[in-house]
């Protein structure tokens, strides 16, 4: 019941990068503190993240949005972090979001893994994923007002916003 | 069933008292798990700690069959409904645990999603303190929850 | 390793080609019939089924609308591990859909995170996963340092591993305890707690607390091993192997055990890889994944382990993993114990670590640097980053951002039970509803990890 997996370094690394920024003209690759990164506007998110999906990152671990209201010219940025199990390496796609109009193409038919974690994007930041199949709040309940990690939401408690339930005799 | 030949064997007591003390010896609790401190509460379940020395091993989660609830963990603006139906739902006489920080004020997370303490839902009769309160702080909570109920302070 | 899944299960079917959904007919219901009710769309049932898994379910017309129903399970269940809502839709006595509704322990912690500075931040992260609390630390941390680019030294690298694998060997541990428990097997309960108490009762002589320690911090970790802990150490490993052979001969060929997990809840590897579960669950459908092998962290390279894996990716199978991963924590604790290194347990970089106790009582520049260190924080350049490191559930990731202050910009944690919750509506399609326990058991999720 024990295997052991010894995978090299990625060597190819940047060849995939490269084939990737060739694949979908309008994205930029970079590093991060060691990262690799790639930056595309949001209308190709769908485009790399097919090709990403071609060239081995099989899974979607993360998804999540920054909020960097009064620090950049595009408040929001949504992060999504890919897994390549058989490569044995990242890859994070930083896609700059306006605040105007917070859409971007849903992940959801290229990793279904992403549903939750879209819903969770949605439900905390507010930002739209057009084509997910059950845009909701998740985390929060349905009928809360407002998107609380952004950074204009108070940081201080909310008072209960919670009615009675009947009483049950 | 005394012998008539026996002599008379008798204790003289009030009806309040009997019926305080029988409600202390078999307080039957809901499990009401929230967060980190469930896991505490288990383990004071679970043989180490043996929570079956005070009349009270029996988790019930029905909360019809159950006399008090202890608030195990902190309690989400989502979960306050829930956690006040489950209260309505129980037969009186009926106690309320607070166990930990988050459940007693809301703790270090002073943030939108947490109730800040679970007194503005339901009426708590014990908070005990810790993060999370370990199992001899909430048997201790426990003890002095029955206390309360023997001496009448807590009478329902 | 990315073989095709053959379809010999009896109870999921993958990798056959996608049928035609819009025959799919959602059945009629009455109660619970509003939180059903988004799911009703084609487009919704093609999620569902992923873009690599095929539901293979046909309404089946015989099957009488009065066998139909939608039970609501939890949030207040003994069985959902918290405060799990599962909206279940049965045809009889088989499960159909599932929906999972969270949300019901959602804590604010990402919200939190960016008040507290990156030395508090260890107070709040480590109330997540509150079964594996120093692997939180231990990834918040790891993200911080990336950031500043400190060094860590080898003695509180071989204790932040000590601590994290006898995390994980307790986490498992009540992972198999209440796995057992839903099941039946009550002694397992009692059994799992007795052993992990053992381990707790050497994090609170270490760290101060049972549980959410706040020991691994940014730096190093918050004080050295105290005196004995080899003692307490070789007891650990002298009484959890014997222990563990008391639960194999309890479960392993126990055959009320074997009918209830024996091909239940099956998952295939390539269903996990689209649905980002990782962990037990991953490897118990057979692929090696482990973060401790393919991506090492804090010095885990050193040590000899195995990464287990499992082949049918059944209730039994992830059962399996975890024993087996117990025994390799122990290995690799065995190691740490040998090979512990002396020296420093946290960094001497002054810009991150306050200076000595001794220092503050002679000089008014070290108090001064003490104070700030614990008032302002120190700064962290300004940056992003995503480290992940393999908790006892999965792929546990934090995603920092620095603005240069010191406090975080944004603290994400990628929730390993979060993604692995996704693949319960795949495990339990067309399974009996006694096995929906069993089912959430074995994926061991900890509601305050998926809410946060």
């Amino acid at each position: 019941m024990s295997g052991d997996s010894s995978p090299g370094p990625p060597a190819a690394a940047d060849e995939v990068l490269a084939s990737l920024s060739e694949a979908v003209p309008s994205a930029e690759a970079g590093h991060s503190v060691g990262d690799h990164v790639i930056r595309v506007p949001a209308e190709d998110l769908a485009r790399l993240a097919g090709a990403a999906r071609d060239h081995g990152f099989e899974m979607c671990s993360d998804i999540t949005v920054v909020d960097y209201l009064g620090k950049r010219r595009v408040r929001f940025e949504v992060v999504v972090n890919l897994l390549s199990v058989q490569h044995n390496r990242r890859l994070r796609i930083l896609v700059p979001v306006p605040e105007g109009d917070p859409e971007v193409p849903s992940l959801v038919p290229v990793y279904p893994g992403a549903n939750f974690l879209e819903r969770e994007a949605y439900d905390m930041f507010g930002i739209r994923f057009a084509g997910h199949p059950d845009l909701t709040r998740i985390l929060m309940p349905d009928d809360w007002m407002g998107h609380p990690l952004r950074r204009d939401f108070e940081v201080g408690a909310v008072p209960v916003q919670f009615k009675a339930s009947p009483r049950v005799t | 069933m005394a012998q008539l030949t026996a002599p008379p064997q008798l204790l003289t007591t009030t009806l309040g008292k009997a019926i305080r003390w029988s409600q202390q010896q078999s307080m039957w609790p809901a499990t009401f798990g929230l967060a980190c401190c469930a896991i505490e509460m288990m383990a004071t379940g679970t043989a180490h700690n043996d929570l079956a020395r005070f009349g009270m091993e029996v988790f019930r989660a029905s909360p019809r069959q159950a006399d008090l609830m202890v608030v195990a963990g902190r309690v989400s603006q989502k979960m306050a409904p829930v956690l006040r139906q489950v209260y309505d739902q129980m037969a009186d006489p009926k106690w309320v645990i607070s166990m930990g920080a988050c459940a007693s004020t809301g703790g270090m997370f002073n943030n939108y999603a947490l109730v800040q303490g679970v007194d503005q839902i339901v009426p708590v009769d014990v908070y005990v303190p810790g993060c999370p309160p370990g199992p001899q702080s909430l048997m201790h909570g426990i003890l002095t929850l029955q206390d309360k109920v023997v001496s009448g302070e807590l009478a329902r | 390793m990315m073989a095709e899944p053959t379809a010999t299960t009896d109870i999921w079917v993958s990798g056959t080609e996608a049928p035609d959904v819009s025959e799919w007919m959602v059945a009629g219901t009455d109660e619970g019939a509003q939180e059903m009710e988004r799911d009703e769309t084609v487009e919704r049932s093609v999620e569902q089924r992923g873009s690599r898994v095929v539901d293979d379910w046909v309404v089946d017309d015989s099957v009488d609308d009065d066998e139909r129903m939608i039970v609501n399970m939890g949030p207040q269940h003994p069985s959902t591990h918290g405060v799990l809502r599962l909206n279940i839709e049965l045809e009889g006595e088989i499960v159909r859909r599932v929906k999972p509704i969270i949300g019901y322990l959602h804590t604010g912690m990402e919200k939190t995170a960016e008040t507290l500075t990156f030395l508090q931040g260890g107070t709040n992260v480590t109330r997540m996963d509150y079964l594996a609390p120093l692997h939180n630390e231990l990834c918040y941390s790891l993200a911080t340092e990336k950031l500043l680019g400190v060094e860590i030294p080898p003695r509180a690298q071989a204790i932040r591993i000590l601590m994290t694998e006898l995390n994980r060997v307790s986490s498992h541990l009540v992972a198999t305890a209440t796995n057992g428990m839903d099941i039946g097997a009550l002694s397992m309960m009692m059994y799992g707690f007795r052993e992990r108490e053992l381990i707790l009762a050497f994090f609170e002589k270490t760290t101060g607390l049972r549980m959410n320690h706040n020991y691994i911090r940014p730096g190093g970790v918050a004080a050295d091993l105290p005196d004995g802990w080899e003692e307490d150490v070789a007891e650990i490993l002298e009484r959890i192997p014997l222990a563990m052979r008391d639960y194999e001969d309890l479960l392993k060929e126990n055959p009320i055990w074997l009918g209830r997990t024996r091909g239940v809840g099956i998952i295939t590897a390539d269903e996990c890889l689209a649905y980002g579960v990782t962990g037990p669950t991953l490897r118990a459908a057979g692929v090696p994944w482990d973060l401790r092998k393919s991506q090492p962290y804090s010095g885990i390279e050193a040590y000899e382990f195995d990464v287990v894996t499992g082949s049918r990716g059944d209730v039994y199978d992830r059962y399996r993993v975890r024993i087996g991963e117990m025994h390799q924590s122990l290995r690799i604790i065995e190691q740490v114990v040998d090979t512990m290194p002396r020296g420093d347990y946290k960094t001497t970089d002054r810009k991150v670590s306050p200076p000595p106790r001794q220092r503050i009582d002679e000089s008014m520049e070290a108090l001064i640097h003490h104070f700030k260190i614990y008032t302002e924080g120190f700064k962290v350049p300004a940056g992003e980053t995503y480290v992940a490191i393999e908790a006892p559930r999965g792929e546990l990731g934090c995603y920092l951002v620095s603005d240069g202050s010191g406090a975080p910009l944004r603290m994400h944690t990628r929730a390993p039970s979060f993604s692995n919750l996704q693949a319960l509506p795949i495990m339990m399609a067309d399974s009996l509803v006694a096995d929906t326990v069993a089912c959430i058991a074995s994926l061991d999720p900890v509601m305050g990890d998926v809410d946060r």
